[in-house]
Parts: structure tokens; C-alpha cells; sequence
């Protein structure tokens, strides 16, 4: 019953926390400022992941917050080197 | 699941979640790029380590420890200093002046704001002192 509750407090946390970023996205007042709300928007996303997989009581999505991990955090710095450089691999 | 680790779960779960709001909230509330910069890779990545360790209780309850959460924590906190070292560098490079940064304490520039080609030749080692033994 206390879980219950819980896991949808976190839920709610989340998905406003999600909002935000998304806000912040698109109205951004610089260009690394949307990176950051990308990057944020992918921790959030990863949270949510784990906490639906915590709801469905099942180990398998575990293995998809890994993987938005390391594709979220490969993303936010070919974005940011883009932006550094005007070139990725150089 | 016993009282106890039912509790435990919900209160991780509970501050893990204020975290993870809190630092969403700062995206919006702090004023530049390089105070906003502190809450994602701080509180955001505390929050999803809390709700990361509720779950690890939570499989422990059901009677099947895993490690796959600590791998996630681990790598998070592992990666959110490098992209928040990338993207302060692109922000130094579009939009701070160099009358904005500290001194450098050499004749070039911070290395994003300058572009000259010019080879660097770093003076590292100090010009050696008398009676102080090398």
C-alpha cells in the first residue's frame, strides 16, 4: 500500500521533472542550454524506465535503461562537440 | 514484502523522486548557463541513484538480488561530469568574452576561445631557484 503510493509520488516527480525540460528545451535562451535539457530529459527518462519496470515487477527493462543511458550520453556529447568544434570526429 | 523493507523501498523512492524534481526545477530557476549546469549533474543524478537503489531493495525483497542498478548508478555517475564538462566548454566558446574568464597565466588564451595555430610551447617546469636543491 505504502509502495503503491510511493512508486506513483516518483512517478509524478519524474514526469513533471520531465515537463520542465522540456519547457527549458524549447525555450531556450542559448544553445547549450537546450543540451542540458536534453541531457536532463535522458535522466529523467531513465527513472521512469526503472520505475516502470519496478511497477510491472519485472527485470527486463533494466537492460533498455542501460542502453538510453549510454546512447543518451554518447548524444548530449556529439552535440556539445558539435557545437565546440563545428565537427564530431576530427 | 515485510513492513520494513516496504518502508525502506517508499522512502527511497520518496527522496529519490524530490530529487530528481528538484533538480529539474533548477534548469528553470537558477539564472545562467553555469549555475544551471549544477542541478542536473547534481540532484538529478542523486534522484535517479535513490530510485536506482529503491529498486535494488525492492528485487531483494522479492527474494533476487541484481546488480544491474548499481551498473546504471555507476555509469551515470561516471558520465554526467564529462557531459557537463562538454557542454560548459561550448558554452565558454559562443558566448563568454575573454574579459570574462580568469587569467590564464601564460601568453595564450583559454584553449576553447583561442584559435590561433600557432604550436604551444609550455614553459611547465619553473626557473630553477637558488639554494633549492633540484
Amino acid at each position: 500500500m505504502i509502495f503503491a503510493f510511493a512508486l506513483t509520488f516518483a512517478f509524478a516527480c519524474f514526469g513533471l521533472g520531465l515537463l520542465i525540460c522540456l519547457w527549458r528545451v524549447i525555450f531556450a535562451p542559448t544553445l547549450p542550454d537546450r543540451i542540458l535539457g536534453l541531457d536532463t530529459m535522458v535522466v529523467n527518462v531513465i527513472a521512469l524506465i526503472v520505475l516502470y519496470g519496478m511497477a510491472r515487477n519485472t527485470g527486463l527493462y533494466f537492460e533498455a535503461a542501460m542502453l538510453f543511458a549510454m546512447t543518451g550520453f554518447v548524444s548530449s556529447v556529439a552535440y556539445a562537440k558539435f557545437i565546440l568544434r563545428g565537427d564530431i570526429i576530427e | 514484502m515485510s513492513l520494513i523493507a516496504e518502508l525502506l523501498i517508499a522512502a527511497l523512492l520518496v527522496i529519490g523522486g524530490l530529487f530528481g524534481l528538484v533538480g529539474s526545477y533548477g534548469l528553470v530557476k537558477l539564472p545562467d548557463l553555469m549555475t544551471r549546469l549544477h542541478a542536473p549533474t547534481k540532484a538529478s543524478t542523486l534522484g535517479v541513484g535513490g530510485v536506482l537503489l529503491a529498486a535494488m531493495a525492492h528485487a531483494l525483497a522479492q527474494g533476487s538480488l541484481s546488480w544491474h542498478e548499481l551498473l546504471i548508478t555507476l555509469f551515470l555517475f561516471l558520465t554526467a561530469p564529462i557531459t557537463c564538462n562538454f557542454i560548459a566548454k561550448s558554452w565558454l566558446a559562443r558566448h563568454a568574452t575573454p574579459a570574462d574568464l580568469p587569467p590564464t597565466g601564460s601568453a595564450r588564451q583559454w584553449a576553447t576561445l583561442d584559435l590561433s595555430e600557432a604550436p604551444t610551447s609550455p614553459n611547465l617546469t619553473p626557473p630553477p631557484r637558488p639554494g633549492r636543491p633540484s
